[in-house]
């Protein structure tokens, strides 16, 4: 690259190519096409507008139906339990959106206002946005392609007025695509505390979740830890427990262990659970004395405990497990 | 949608079948994976092309993972997976230098690698394609349909689980056939119900009776419900043949009844 003249305006600029500082620099017609690497302003501003939200949770997994949305969803009510902390649930999976229903919220419409899209509220302090929201009826298909779903995350993340918020769950689609991409790089001028991957004990699941793993690697995202769903099934009748999804290469425990991560806990199946969100209710009130919910609320404790600001912010960023009695399967590593 | 059959690597091809659903986790892989096994105890050739691309499965159930995939003069060969060479595999897992690698890739690029599948495979003589699909109604579902549009493809199998929230997604999934007039062969619901090994009691773990319900609601066929069996799952862990090795257990009927309603699909449908 040639020398900058003096008072460049920046090749990301909009002036780039066109001030006065430009004429004569070989770069001029460059950067007067445009080609110059602008940022997406929109980074800008969704920094300022995620200046009033304080902590910010990915809920990824490579796999399909793990239970992602069911963890968003639980995460956000037992967040939202506490009525002074505010908690905003937004499912960035455009053609499953699920969490309408899992909330029961199915048929509720989005309000626009002076100041952007109002989310839809579950409590007073609970605010929840989807695509699904925007869809007239159920049976309503998005066909979009990676650019326009792109569009609509930064519209979420811009234009949806959260206001003064303490966590932000962000529900994913399966996979490593342009919405994971999307939502990392949106939110990539802003502190993201970490990324909650869920998966089922199977190999055929694991084998989905390490390419999450290495995809939040890559693109240098913290892992707050790992959750193994549907993990062991207890029969109502003579309770005594089956695998229905075997861990036949060690399930996440052995995942977790390889590859020196936190296992934030292991939650068995429960029939009660797809009730509950195929009913829109929270499964933590419905069913509280369930091996599942008690599974549940320490994992959320533990992503809480992960978040909290007395935590020096080292021990946040880094892949040190801790460990924590029979819930985490590292060894490596010693507790803080 | 009547397309004069096209020259090149799918023109060996009689039957195509998409299986697809709204939602993940649901089984379309398993689904895929054992109607190719079904059909090809049923004496026929099957190819199973993988466009998933994100999260590919089937190599593993198919204990073919880590395989090489060879060029020849047409392109791609496909891997098989059996002795006989009566089950061949196309899938991104095996063009992955390391198993855990991930593809992260945005829609124009997964385009780009669909439609080479499906152009610049050498399949040769087969009965049926079998096409597994990631979850959703994007990119890889829109390039798989117009790349096997001048095909005519059979038609697409849909699967849901019992529960509302996946036949929430799958409703979807049915307009996207719909708008892209692909026909539905028709619904399977996976996962409906556990028998318990100890005492045979029979759980709803993922709720009952929504695949059934929703074909009832949009007019298609239901092709059956395959309960949850964990030999199904070990199985498919192990890349083992489930219709050869179990056929007493519980998800066999389900799949070979499912399997000959494919086999009958042709002269159903013409």
């Amino acid at each position: 690259m040639e020398e900058t003249p003096h008072n460049c305006p920046g090749t990301g600029s909009a002036q780039a190519g066109r001030g006065a500082a430009c004429q004569g620099c070989p770069n001029q017609r460059l950067c007067a096409s445009g080609a110059g690497e602008a940022p997406d302003p929109a980074i800008e501003e969704i920094k300022e507008k995620m200046k009033t939200v304080k902590h910010k949770i990915l809920v990824l997994s490579g796999k399909g139906g793990v239970g992602k949305s069911t963890f968003s969803a639980h995460l956000a009510h037992a967040l939202a339990e506490d009525e002074n902390t505010q908690v905003a649930l937004l499912d960035i999976d455009i053609c499953g959106p699920s969490i309408p229903k899992i909330m029961g919220l199915e048929g509720e419409q989005v309000h626009q206002s002076g100041s952007g899209w109002s989310p839809v509220f579950l409590e007073d302090n609970l605010g929840v946005m989807s695509v699904g929201f925007l869809l007239s009826s159920p049976d309503d298909a998005v066909i979009w392609r990676g650019p326009k779903k792109n569009g609509m995350i930064k519209q979420f993340l811009r234009d949806v007025d959260w206001g003064e918020v303490d966590y932000l769950i962000v529900d994913t689609p399966p996979g490593t695509s342009d919405e994971h991409l999307s939502v990392v790089q949106y939110l990539a001028a802003t502190h993201i505390d970490g990324a909650v991957i869920i998966t089922t004990p199977q190999e055929v699941s694991l084998q989905d979740v390490r390419k999450e793993i290495s995809f939040c690697h890559k693109v240098k995202l913290p892992i707050i830890g790992v959750v193994e769903n549907m993990s062991g099934f207890v029969c109502p009748k003579c309770k005594k427990e089956s695998q229905i999804f075997p861990p036949t290469t060690g399930g996440a425990e052995a995942m977790c262990q390889d590859l020196k991560i936190p296992l934030l806990g292991k939650v068995p199946l429960d029939p009660h659970i797809g009730k509950s969100c195929d009913e829109g209710r929270s499964f933590l009130v419905d069913a509280p004395d369930s091996p599942a919910t008690v599974a549940y609320r320490s994992i959320i404790q533990r992503i809480q405990e992960y978040c909290s600001p007395h935590r020096p912010k080292e021990e946040r960023t880094s892949l040190v497990p801790e460990t924590r009695g029979d819930m985490d399967a590292s060894s490596t590593a010693s507790a803080s | 949608m009547e397309a004069v059959a096209e020259p090149g690597n799918l023109s060996g091809v009689r039957h195509i079948v998409l299986i697809l659903s709204g939602k993940g986790g649901v089984g379309k892989s398993t689904i895929s994976t054992e109607l190719a096994l079904a059909l090809r105890h049923a004496g026929k050739k099957v190819g199973i092309l993988d466009v998933d691309l994100c999260g590919p499965s089937i190599p593993c159930m198919l204990r073919a993972q880590g395989r090489a995939v060879h060029q020849c003069d047409s392109g791609w060969v496909p891997v098989f997976v059996d002795q006989e060479q009566k089950v061949s595999l196309m899938s991104v897992g095996f063009l992955l230098e390391k198993p855990d690698e991930a593809v992260v890739w945005r829609g124009p690029k997964k385009n780009a690698l669909i439609k080479q599948f499906v152009s610049d495979v050498a399949w040769g003589q087969l009965d049926y394609l079998v096409v597994d699909t990631p979850p959703g109604t994007s990119d890889e579902h829109m390039a798989a349909v117009e790349a096997l549009r001048p095909y005519s493809p059979l038609g697409a199998i849909v699967v849901t689980t019992p529960q509302a929230v996946s036949v929430g997604d799958v409703r979807r999934e049915l307009t996207f056939c719909r708008k892209t007039g692909l026909r539905v062969i028709g619904i399977v619901e996976n996962m409906s119900g556990f028998v318990c090994p100890h005492c045979t009691e029979c759980t709803n773990v993922f709720s009952r009776g929504g695949g059934e319900e929703l074909a009832r609601h949009a007019g298609v066929p239901f092709l059956g419900s395959v309960p949850l069996d964990p030999k199904l799952t070990r199985s498919l862990e192990e890349g083992r043949d489930f219709i050869q090795e179990f056929p007493h257990s519980p998800a066999f009927q389900a799949l070979s009844a499912i399997a000959q309603k494919v086999l009958e699909a042709p002269a159903q449908l013409s």
